[in-house]
């Protein structure tokens, strides 16, 4: 089975995130850059996946060369090759276009299955995955915490939460499917995988190399445009209900919630 | 000059680290707490090959560079000196050992299984009466037709009474050199040998959950073939073994010496005493800027010495200074992260009260602080 696992480069989640001058982009210099969690969960799955029928299980990001540090993350938990699309001209493109790119450079590949996390955890839009089913005309399983393939590996049966219920899908091959939390535990790329990762493929393209123009690509060619990033409002201080006795306490705290907060 | 590491190097550093925090920190207190062994994580640092590192690929190994190595003991140690401890002798004083003097039956024979993790192997040198003087060694091997027949004991040997326990490479009087002094030879020793006894040792104060034993040998037949490259060669692959295994303690050092000053840097800009972070005061300031400078000479010193052996130059001299330099700055490191938790410093629930225990054993271990101020004092000409 041939598998492709777009994934794509967030801020580590622990970083501190610190808004740009232009108040619509963020500081990067000391950003430490990972891997988005939801696609570690694709990476695991596509290994698994192939551990149990055999095949190659291709990476392919988009974004500045230190993408190539996430891709060899993935060749290194055991992925067989990467692609990275690299162009200064897709710098600042919005999800749509990273989307297109990525679709690009899967059409003439030959695949029986595509995963990407359901959303990237920086952005949090979760638009790329069902783009890129759209651009390949194939069949899109969101939000995914359960996959089992059938014997023959020509259809899949997968399992998606829903308001407390589980929801079963079956579809036949080639489908696109978004990882959800709960999909799996990722493997630690191991040091013998590291060593590996260094002899296996990592070819770099360009949007021209995937017959793309430039001139869909890039801040200018947003079709969502960010008006402006805000920090959350900083959190007042608390208060604290003084009393003699814990009933006096309490019927304070109640007053308060009634006439001061008004939530009762 | 180049003091970039490699993308590889980069990659272990942020594996390990990953690995360390999400698997070793949320148990390293309990399992200190408890003084107990984890195989489990002895087997999961196995897997993603934290044992066998600089072991050529066709015994099991990973065939990676020194300061590769080093990388992931600093890591670990990091967040916890037990298994940063079960990791370093297992590789450098287990492992070590039978890669480097071992004949292609017994590297063959037992590398594979050191090298995943499934087992661990001990190193068996200090005696009740011979620490740093390991001339006082009173283990006897005495050959007996196509055996040798070992008696005495063996204290402290990390990695030799657990579940995990394969076996140990122990050394023994086995005659007197033309000088006098006594002819030392290694053996390779299984457990459940009859009349070897291992006998875990309770109670430290430091690397509580790492394995130590005391180790009783009571007319031991071993095969003739089980010995370790040649009758005599014991002192020369004991002073080999020890000269590398002093680039891990080291590591232990730094890497202790980082998580502490990490630890003590986080709390200082929270906590608020007479109205400000107690990181504005120079009291505090002052010993974290010590503290990030000797970690930065630590590094340096520590990864130069790295160069060197991955380079084949010599590097007993740095060894030495790095073990007793990073042990010796862990230990400021720690006194100083301990002052800045104060109270709260002094109690369990906080890493740094375990890093302050487990520095100690740096200045002893291996070789105490003043062997090794010894041994630079003779490689720069005084003694």
């Amino acid at each position: 089975m041939n598998i492709i696992v777009c994934l794509k480069q967030v801020p580590d989640t622990e970083a501190q995130i610190k808004i740009a001058g232009d108040a619509k982009s963020i500081v990067t210099d000391d950003i430490k850059w990972v891997m988005n969690p939801y696609d570690e969960f694709g990476v695991e799955e596509a290994l698994k996946t192939k551990e149990k029928f055999g095949g190659e299980v291709t990476v392919i990001g988009l974004g500045p060369k230190r993408v190539t540090e996430t891709i060899r993350t993935a060749l290194a938990m055991g992925a067989d090759k990467g692609i990275l699309i690299c162009d200064d001209a897709a710098d600042g493109s919005d999800s749509i276009a990273v989307a297109k790119a990525l679709a690009a450079a899967i059409k003439g590949m030959e695949y029986d299955l595509i995963f990407t996390g359901q959303r990237g955890v920086d952005d949090d839009l979760g638009v790329v995955g069902a783009s890129v089913a759209e651009f390949l005309d194939i069949p899109q399983l969101s939000l995914i915490e359960d996959v089992e393939f059938a014997e023959d590996g020509k259809s899949v049966k997968v399992k998606r939460p829903v308001e407390g219920e589980v929801l079963t899908i079956e579809s036949s091959l080639p489908v696109l499917i978004t990882t959800q939390k709960g999909l799996n535990e990722p493997r630690y790329a191991s040091l013998p995988g590291i060593m590996k990762a260094k002899k296996k493929p990592l070819d770099q393209k360009t949007l021209s190399d995937l017959g793309l123009d430039a001139s869909d690509f890039g801040e200018g060619a947003r079709k969502l445009k960010i008006v402006e990033l805000l920090s959350p409002p900083a959190r007042s201080a608390g208060k604290i209900i003084e009393g003699e006795s814990p009933q006096e306490k309490a019927a304070e705290l109640a007053r308060l919630l009634h006439e001061e907060a008004k939530l009762l | 000059m180049d003091f970039d590491l490699t993308k590889e190097q980069k990659m272990i550093r942020r594996e390990v680290r990953k690995f360390a925090e999400s698997e070793i920190a949320p148990v390293a207190a309990e399992l200190d707490e408890k003084e107990e062994f984890s195989a489990d994580i002895t087997k999961k640092m196995g897997e993603i090959g934290l044992l066998g590192l600089f072991v050529s690929e066709q015994y099991g190994g990973e065939g990676l560079d020194y300061i590769s190595y080093i990388i992931a003991v600093e890591e670990v140690a990091r967040v916890d000196g037990s298994q940063a401890a079960t990791i370093a002798a297992g590789n450098s004083l287990g492992i070590g050992p039978l890669y480097y003097f071992g004949n292609e039956e017994q590297k063959r024979k037992y590398l594979p299984k050191l090298c995943s993790g499934e087992a661990l192997w001990g190193f068996g040198l200090t005696e009740p009466d011979a620490g740093s003087d390991a001339g006082g060694s009173k283990t006897t091997a005495v050959k007996n037709a196509d055996e040798w027949v070992l008696n005495g004991s063996k204290i402290f040997i990390t990695n030799a009474a657990c579940e995990l326990s394969l076996g140990i490479t122990v050394q023994a009087v086995t005659g007197t050199r033309p000088n006098g002094k006594p002819e030392y030879t290694c053996f390779i020793l299984e457990h459940g040998t009859p009349g070897f006894k291992a006998v875990p040792m309770h109670k430290k104060m430091m690397w509580r959950a790492s394995s130590t034993a005391e180790l009783y040998f009571n007319d031991v037949r071993i095969p003739k073939e089980n010995m370790l490259g040649n009758k005599g060669e014991g002192f020369h692959q004991m002073l080999q073994t020890l000269d590398r295994g002093r680039l891990s303690i080291a590591a232990m050092g730094l890497g202790g010496a980082q998580g502490a000053y990490e630890a003590a840097l986080k709390y200082s800009r929270q906590r608020i005493q007479f109205g400000q972070s107690i990181s504005r005061f120079q009291a505090v300031a002052f010993k974290l800027a010590d503290s990030a400078m000797e970690i930065e000479c630590a590094r340096n010193l520590l990864y130069k010495t790295c160069w060197l052996l991955d380079n084949k130059r010599q590097f007993e001299k740095e060894a030495a200074m790095a073990k007793l330099y990073c042990s010796e700055v862990m230990g400021r490191v720690v006194n100083h992260a301990v002052q800045i938790y104060g109270g709260y410093g002094l109690m369990k629930e906080n890493s740094v009260e375990r890093f302050y225990r487990d520095q100690k054993l740096l200045d002893i271990g291996e070789g105490t602080s003043e062997i090794q101020r010894i041994v630079i004092a003779r490689h720069i000409g005084c003694l």
